[in-house]
């Protein structure tokens, strides 16, 4: 046989896997990027990756990002799958972000938020112009310095101003009074119930929920949903997000609070009867307040969506939190109407590592399905021939689309009603 | 006391005046003439990306680029405050960028760019108030297909807006929009006054100051010329209110401004005044009281 198309040897898959790697590392008389660097100097996207990956691990993500090229849904990709090798020891404490050690914390719902605002490091005020100094490679900045805060001090919640008029459900758990939790088919997480930390103000459910343990099903409660959200991607949660803006299920929030900075991870090993931190990390917490104008059981007041990602990833976080209260559609007796709400939609096509797989896997070979395929339509054609003329039993098949100078093609767009209502703006034609 | 009115100064060198390049303000100015032309339509133009993000005020801030002139004051405001981050950093912008003179004085200004508010001071006649529009389509939590809701306008079919306010009156015994309440313009089109509080909506009515509406992400600018007829939507039995205190304002005294409430501590205490940063002052200097300021 001259051409085999499909059929790759081994030697075949070996220099794909050898051009990649040269590819990926460009031209060898430019030096090569450390991991350091990429840690150091792209934080956002190892923190992307990290939070997608479901990993926390600057220096294995700045590794996943180098192997990648720089294409971060690949690196989260190489991150879960290292994530599987890992054996499960214990299960932390739920974090108290309460006492997060700040870097930045914002409300938009008050003028003073007690406790008060901090900017922090964000792109939101910097005028979006290229700095074409920084194209030079000898860049040093210095931090700014500011009045040291108290660590101890906890940094009391927005949210909890509302609270206590009874305007907010402090913890969300309206969203989760419809049904009792389902009982885990798969593996039980390995902590015991904790008594709900009375300054917290979300109640820690005992026995959540674990997405890398148990198998989704819907209907869901909102612990699992927490947990596909924050691994979900980040482009897909935020067109999301972005829908339920423009109108597509109607959801109007306040950012009540948005806070990056550093928590302790503390577990408490069963043979040792105390708790012991392991470690800090840095996550952004976000809380969004959202309207909801009661239903039969529940008095009108403001109901809240929930975001929290590993590292700085803000538009994630904000993302989730609008994606989690759209998704309380159901629990709240709201109407279903817009595709965020909708959480088989989302939390099905939300993980981007399963979506790029399903996706891509159309470049395997289906000649056998294809083949059967096209058997089929064959005979169809062959079928439709004999239809559009009898005497003619084995008549070459009509083609209907040179037959028919009008067909019934979907696929063209009729002309939009707007041009004809909506006066075309001059700017429109400008070049 | 207020901040002292920075001088204007030398543009950013690289730029064109006011950012935008000529042809693009001609567009945009352009859309404007049409926008004014049919009160309370909303005009498609070509919006630009602007250095700040979509959502930060970059439909204002085209259109304050696209009417703004060397010899303009500006005033930009953001809940009603001047000296918010949003509003220091776009005034910051249009000074880099224009050097014009800015001003916190509604009564100095010649162009107010605005977030949420209209300003207390009543608004004369050769003012520009230019709106931030987040969300143009006053139809979208009815009807979220654009295509489907230009019919409706073109159709003058706002029956399910009515609707919608029956439904709130049915439930609550009131109608419950708080910001962004619907109004009707010139007796034509259904138009969103971007999210001002209700409280402000009878300021649209018949001012003096041409109002100027910009939409950057969504892409459409709108218009109230001057003297225009702009009526909030209501029920003959449930006719149109705005919200009012109990209490006058903790620093002026004033009883018919609109009040920011300050939480002061983590115990709930809080107190109550002016959104209007600028009225405020004014007022407490009248009274020559040291003017006071939130820190």
């Amino acid at each position: 046989m001259p051409y085999v198309a499909v059929k790759g040897g081994e030697q075949a898959i070996q220099n794909a896997e050898a051009l990649l790697k040269a590819k990926r590392r460009g031209d060898p008389a430019v030096p090569e990027l450390s991991l350091e660097q990429i840690k150091q100097q792209m934080q956002l996207a190892v923190n992307r990756v990290m939070a997608e990956g479901s990993l926390y691990d600057p220096d294995l993500a700045a590794l996943a990002i180098k192997q990648a090229w720089g294409d971060l849904v690949e690196a989260a990709f190489l991150l879960r799958a290292y994530r599987t090798t890992l054996p499960r020891l214990y299960y932390s404490k739920p974090l108290n972000t309460d006492r997060m050690q700040l870097q930045r914390r914002i409300s938009a719902i008050f003028k003073d938020a007690p406790g008060g605002q901090k900017l922090g490091p964000t792109f939101d005020y910097v005028h979006r112009l290229l700095d074409f100094k920084l194209a030079a490679e000898t860049n040093e900045f210095t931090a700014p310095t500011t009045a040291p805060v108290s660590v101890s001090e906890s940094t009391p919640r927005v949210a909890n101003t509302l609270a206590r008029e009874k305007l907010i459900d402090p913890v969300g758990l309206l969203a989760n009074t419809s049904s009792t939790h389902s009982a885990p088919t798969d593996a039980t997480p390995a902590h015991s119930s904790d008594p709900p930390n009375g300054k917290q103000s979300y109640a820690p459910i005992p026995d959540p929920f674990d997405l890398t343990r148990q198998s989704l099903t819907t209907p869901t409660q909102r612990d699992a949903r927490l947990q596909n959200l924050a691994r979900a991607d980040e482009g897909f949660l935020l067109a999301m997000a972005y829908s339920t803006q423009r109108g597509y299920g109607k959801n109007h929030p306040f950012a009540g609070e948005v806070r990056l900075g550093d928590v302790e991870v503390v577990i408490c090993p069963e043979e040792l009867g105390f708790e012991v931190a392991i470690a800090d990390i840095t996550v952004t917490e976000v809380q969004m307040v959202n309207q909801f104008k009661g239903s039969k059981t529940i008095p009108p007041q403001f109901t809240q969506g929930y975001g929290l990602t590993f590292g700085y990833n803000e538009r994630k976080a904000m993302a989730m939190a609008l994606v989690d209260r759209a998704l309380q559609a159901r629990d709240l007796n709201e109407g279903i109407d817009g595709p965020a709400q909708d959480e088989e939609f989302v939390l099905f096509h939300s993980d981007n590592v399963e979506a790029q797989g399903f996706v891509q896997h159309l470049k395997l070979p289906h000649y056998i399905d294809f083949q059967a395929e096209l058997n089929l339509i064959r005979t169809l054609r062959r079928e439709y021939g004999q239809a559009q003329d009898p005497s003619k039993p084995d008549a070459a098949p009509v083609d209907p689309l040179s037959a028919d100078p009008a067909p019934e093609d979907t696929s063209v767009p009729s002309p939009t009603p707007d041009s004809q209502h909506m006066p075309q703006s001059p700017a429109e034609v400008t070049p | 006391m207020h901040p002292p009115t920075p001088t204007p100064t030398t543009p950013e060198p690289g730029f064109n005046f006011a950012y935008l390049d000529e042809q693009t303000k001609r567009s945009v100015r352009r859309a404007l003439l049409k926008a004014v032309a049919i009160p309370g339509h909303q005009i498609p133009f070509s919006s630009r990306e602007m250095p700040m993000s979509y959502g930060w005020g970059t439909g204002g801030i085209q259109v304050t680029a696209s009417v703004i002139g060397q010899t303009d004051t500006l005033k930009v405001i953001d809940q009603g405050a001047d000296d918010t981050t949003n509003a220091v950093n776009i005034r910051r912008f249009f000074r880099k960028v224009c050097g014009v003179e800015t001003t916190e004085q509604t009564e100095a200004a010649t162009l107010i760019q605005t977030r949420h508010r209209i300003p207390e001071t009543a608004l004369r006649e050769g003012q520009i108030m230019v709106y931030q529009v987040p969300m143009p389509e006053p139809l979208y939590f009815i009807e979220p297909s654009r295509t489907e809701a230009n019919k409706m306008h073109a159709l003058e079919e706002y029956g399910p807006m009515y609707v919608r306010l029956y439904e709130d009156v049915t439930r609550f015994g009131h109608i419950a929009i708080a910001y962004d309440y619907p109004v009707m313009v010139h007796d034509r089109y259904l138009m969103k006054p971007s999210p001002i509080p209700r409280f402000d909506n009878p300021k649209l009515h018949m001012s003096p100051a041409l109002q100027l509406f910009g939409a950057g992400r969504e892409k459409r600018i709108y218009a109230l010329p001057p003297y225009t007829k702009v009526k909030s939507l209501d029920f003959e039995d449930h006719p149109f209110t705005v919200e009012s205190w109990e209490q006058p304002c903790e620093f002026c005294g004033a009883t018919d401004t609109y009040l920011d409430e300050v939480v002061t501590n983590d115990r709930g205490d809080r107190l109550w005044i002016c959104s209007d940063t600028d009225y405020c002052h004014q007022r407490q200097q009248q009274q020559t009281q040291t003017p006071r300021k939130l820190d």
